[in-house]
């Protein structure tokens, strides 16, 4: 089986059980609350806490903002229980410099909002639920992502 | 709706989400950068595997839970993930994917990733705050 180790030099289970559990969560929350858990609009709802302009104020954030901040202090505790009940406590540090991960987080925030979601909104809750509108976003992104990562790279960035 | 999102059964739950999903980032290798930008180097095909995954337990569990329960757990009714066809969703994604392919980190694992230590990831953090405040302040009808 020479394709897998060729497309999967580092396995397959982990990604494949880590979609899953991934999958769980956002099943799970919809099963017990009825709730879509993309992640990019937990960002806009902390700014509905902070800003008085009135797209931050608007009920998509402010009658959600405080289950979304629970669900991404869970997120943090999931990752924390992987790296000790899994992963023997061992860690890791990104070596991406700062400035591309300052700058790719500006851009990539702007646009996720713009495009009513990120890799979660629209890759998994937008495709779990059959959206054209969530697949063309997901193909779009896929190849903005992948034309600019090979180009930061033939420049000499990460 | 409004009315039981103060409620601590609708916080525990979304906490335990939270983890479950967390805790999949952690695994699938998605809190770390450098595996990202290895799949969109097309070095490693994994996070396919990982999107299809995610993607298709929710597609069942969206699918399959209204059928067997009436309302949610905790909730009144069933929310829908709201995807339009217009300019806006592609430029938008399209600039995503500028930003994602800069720093090898998504919305969601650029949370997480504070759980494994990845401390630089707040960075991508303030980056997505500062990103989300432009576009919510200057591009959106008020």
């Amino acid at each position: 089986m020479d394709w897998i180790a060729h497309w999967f030099p580092l396995g397959w289970i982990h990604f494949l059980g880590g979609g899953v559990a991934i999958g769980l969560g956002v099943s799970l929350l919809f099963c017990l609350t009825g709730f879509i858990g993309g992640a990019s609009t937990v960002y806009s709802a902390v700014w509905s806490y902070f800003s008085q302009w009135p797209h931050f104020q608007h009920p998509k954030f402010v009658s959600t903002r405080h289950w979304r901040l629970a669900y991404a202090l869970g997120m943090i505790i999931g990752a924390v229980v992987f790296t000790f009940a899994v992963n023997r406590g061992e860690g890791f540090v990104t070596r991406v410099p700062a400035w591309q991960l300052l700058a790719g987080g500006v851009v990539g925030g702007f646009g996720a909002r713009m495009g009513g979601g990120c890799t979660s909104g629209h890759g998994i809750c937008g495709l779990g639920s059959l959206q054209l509108p969530s697949l063309l976003a997901v193909i779009t992104f896929l190849v903005t992502a992948i034309v600019t990562a090979h180009i930061v790279r033939a420049y000499g960035g990460f | 709706m409004t009315k039981h999102v103060r409620t601590v059964p609708v916080l525990l739950s979304a906490l335990l989400a939270g983890v479950l999903f967390g805790f999949g980032l952690a695994w699938s290798t998605m809190v770390q950068p450098e595996a990202i930008l290895q799949f969109l180097l097309l070095q490693n095909m994994g996070l396919l595997l990982v999107m299809a995954g995610a993607a298709c337990t929710v597609m069942l569990a969206y699918r399959l839970i209204p059928k067997v329960m009436r309302t949610p757990v905790f909730g009144l009714g069933w929310g829908v993930h709201p995807s339009h066809l217009k300019a806006r969703t592609i430029i938008g994604s399209a600039l995503f994917g500028v930003g994602w392919g800069l720093s090898g980190v998504c919305p969601g694992p650029a949370i997480a990733g504070l759980g494994v230590g990845n401390w630089p990831l707040i960075y991508v953090i303030v980056g997505i705050l500062i990103g989300a405040w432009i576009e919510g302040r200057f591009f959106e009808k008020a």
